[in-house]
């Protein structure tokens, strides 16, 4: 299985379209991350010390977006472009007959493809936050504290976790679906269903269980809480909250992404209280969790698919 | 002598459709065994199924003495399979290629530069071992799937269809290849394929097979005399005399078998 591991590691490292997204992403993570602590900077300077200002440098918006919601836009194409022809690009091309008559277990070539795309997602994250931290500590004169840091591996491991979601994904359309084509479109599909549509659907049927009265606080209340509920199972709408979340120490709760300007955020902080890393935590774990299962349940309907699949390539 | 494949009563059933029927036949240490019919007949699915790659709906079979169903992994390891398309990983070179095989068949690098490179001298692809795969051209993909079934230092190796899309002189020098193979290593083949008037030449034995069932089996020699005899009672002698005196071709024995159905 590790020989496997290694050559599907090697072959996301060499392959064009893997360097192509690799180098956009860190271009527009840089770019954000540079114009955002441009912005900080001249809000800060001669300012009292702020606490977790080292954190805003992601959650903070730059010219549209701030780091983590472009992650959270950005991500499943990655997982998508990692994955969609794992499977069937072999079995187009006869190597996976061939693969499966080599002294190995079948279920080798799909857990090391798995691992070996979610070894890669985390080097990718892993070097991206840390060339972004190092800009960060250079461009805004902050150096992260201990729980900041902890913060910032927290969100990581959510990262990888949401990006996998979307491999496990692709890998199961790439196995199900023979032509790369229509697996590539269908992961693809799947994507803008669940970013756009799942927000805008989520209301419309909260609004038809519950409709809404104006003069009626408490219907209203009640329409928003099973909108928020319905877009949960977006795992888009499920990491943007969480990592917002962890992100960002003065939120309590894991609703609604408000953008807050810099200047508001700090206010704010005077007349709230921090959430301790451990409270953090304890909010997003559920979150966490349900990425996970995702994946987990991605993956092993893909498993089982393959273990039952004829051999024959067609 | 001892048998490397012994199969009895394979059956698969696909739905409805028997695609291999009760199948009995063995293959001998050494030799190479034909085993042909046309379009649908069933052989690849009977290989799939000596590799453990396919469970048989009833019978069974035994490979180098092991169970396919059983232990799938040990006649992996032991007997080298080409499948009908060989694929390539085509942007890796022709050896990077044969050393993910190597490797996957856990053998180290130290070992298996020098199989590799012998693999590829015996199917005359040395010189072009540094090549991608994709640059290659169909006959040299199919040595080069042969090479990598050296790899394993197989004592058997099954091929479907080695010469698929080859034209004449490529067929020769592919059958030509697993002809010394067999007398200078002494490895046992299995070969399929619907193309009867070459690879008679070079098999020992052949089975045929139609619609899943074997409908002959034996030397050349045995079929065509079989024939001659048939042909004899049947035709009342129709045909040209050059037929009865046994230079009858197994394309005729072919044609006789499939007719009846
Ligand atoms: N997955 C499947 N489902 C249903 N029927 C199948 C399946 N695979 C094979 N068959 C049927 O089984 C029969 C035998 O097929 P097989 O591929 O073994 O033939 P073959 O002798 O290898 O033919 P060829 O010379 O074309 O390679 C065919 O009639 C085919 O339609
Ligand atoms: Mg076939």
């Amino acid at each position: 299985m590790f020989t496997i591991f290694r050559k599907e590691i090697a072959d996301h490292f060499n392959s064009t379209r893997f360097l192509i997204l690799f180098c956009l992403v860190i271009g527009v993570a840089l770019l954000t991350t540079y114009t955002v602590s441009m912005n900080l900077r001249s809000e800060i300077s001669g300012g009292a010390k702020i606490e977790y200002l080292f954190l805003m440098l992601f959650t903070t918006s730059g010219q549209f977006f701030s780091l983590i919601q472009f992650i959270a836009f950005f991500g499943p194409l990655i997982g998508i472009i990692m994955g969609f022809d794992a499977i069937n690009r072999e079995r187009s091309a006869g190597t996976l007959s061939k693969l499966l008559s080599q002294p190995v277990y079948r279920d080798a070539i799909i857990n090391a493809k798995f691992l070996a795309g979610i070894a890669t997602i985390s080097i990718m994250f892993v070097s991206l936050v840390l060339l972004l931290s190092g800009l960060g500590m250079v461009a805004i004169g902050v150096v992260p504290s201990g729980q900041e840091a902890a913060r910032l591996a927290v969100y990581m491991l959510i990262s990888i976790a949401y990006v996998g979601f979307w491999l496990g994904m692709a890998i199961l359309f790439s196995i199900i679906l023979r032509s790369i084509g229509t697996a590539a479109l269908a992961s693809v599909a799947l994507w803008i269903f669940v970013s756009f549509f799942v927000g805008f659907g989520s209301g419309l049927i909260a609004d038809v269980i519950a409709p809404t009265d104006q003069n009626n606080p408490e219907l209203m209340l009640k329409n928003a809480r099973i909108a928020g509920a319905i877009s949960r199972v977006s795992p888009v709408n499920l990491y943007s909250d969480a990592t917002s979340t962890i992100m960002d120490p003065y939120r309590k709760t894991t609703k609604s992404f408000v953008l807050v300007g810099p200047m508001e955020k700090i206010s704010m902080s005077r007349f709230n209280s921090a959430l301790s890393l451990w409270q953090s935590i304890l909010v997003v774990a559920p979150y966490l969790t349900t990425l996970v299962a995702l994946t987990a349940v991605c993956f092993a309907v893909s498993y089982l698919v393959f273990m039952r699949q004829e051999v024959r390539s067609i | 002598m001892a048998a490397v494949i012994e199969t009895h009563e394979l059956t698969k059933i696909y739905g409805r459709q028997k695609a291999v029927d009760h199948l009995t036949f063995e293959v001998r240490q050494g030799e190479i065994f034909g085993f042909l019919g046309p379009n649908g007949a069933g052989k690849t699915t009977t290989i799939l199924m000596l590799l453990g790659l396919s469970e048989p709906t009833s019978g069974n079979s035994r490979v180098l003495g092991f169970d396919p169903v059983r232990e799938p992994l040990k006649v992996k390891e032991r007997v080298g399979f080409m499948p009908e398309n060989v694929g390539f990983y085509d942007d890796m070179t022709a050896r990077s290629n044969l050393q993910y095989v190597a490797r996957l068949n856990s053998l180290p690098d130290s070992q298996s530069k020098k199989r590799i490179d012998d693999a590829l001298e015996k199917v005359k692809l040395a010189n072009e071992a540094n090549k991608p795969v994709g640059a290659y051209s169909r006959g040299m993909r199919q040595r080069l799937g042969i090479a990598e079934v050296l790899i394993k230092n197989p004592k058997l190796i099954i091929l479907d269809e080695p010469t698929m899309g080859l034209d004449p002189e490529g067929i020769n020098s592919v059958l030509e290849l697993i002809k010394s193979l067999s007398v200078e290593e002494g490895i046992s083949v299995l070969l399929c394929s619907h193309l009867l008037h070459q690879t008679q030449k070079v098999c020992d034995r052949v089975g045929i097979l139609n619609r899943g069932r074997l409908v002959a089996k034996g030397t050349i020699e045995e079929l065509a005399r079989e024939g001659i005899q048939a042909e004899l009672a049947s035709a009342n002698g129709r045909g040209t005399p050059a037929d009865r005196r046994g230079l009858i071709s197994l394309e005729d024995i072919y044609m006789r078998y499939f007719k009846e159905e």
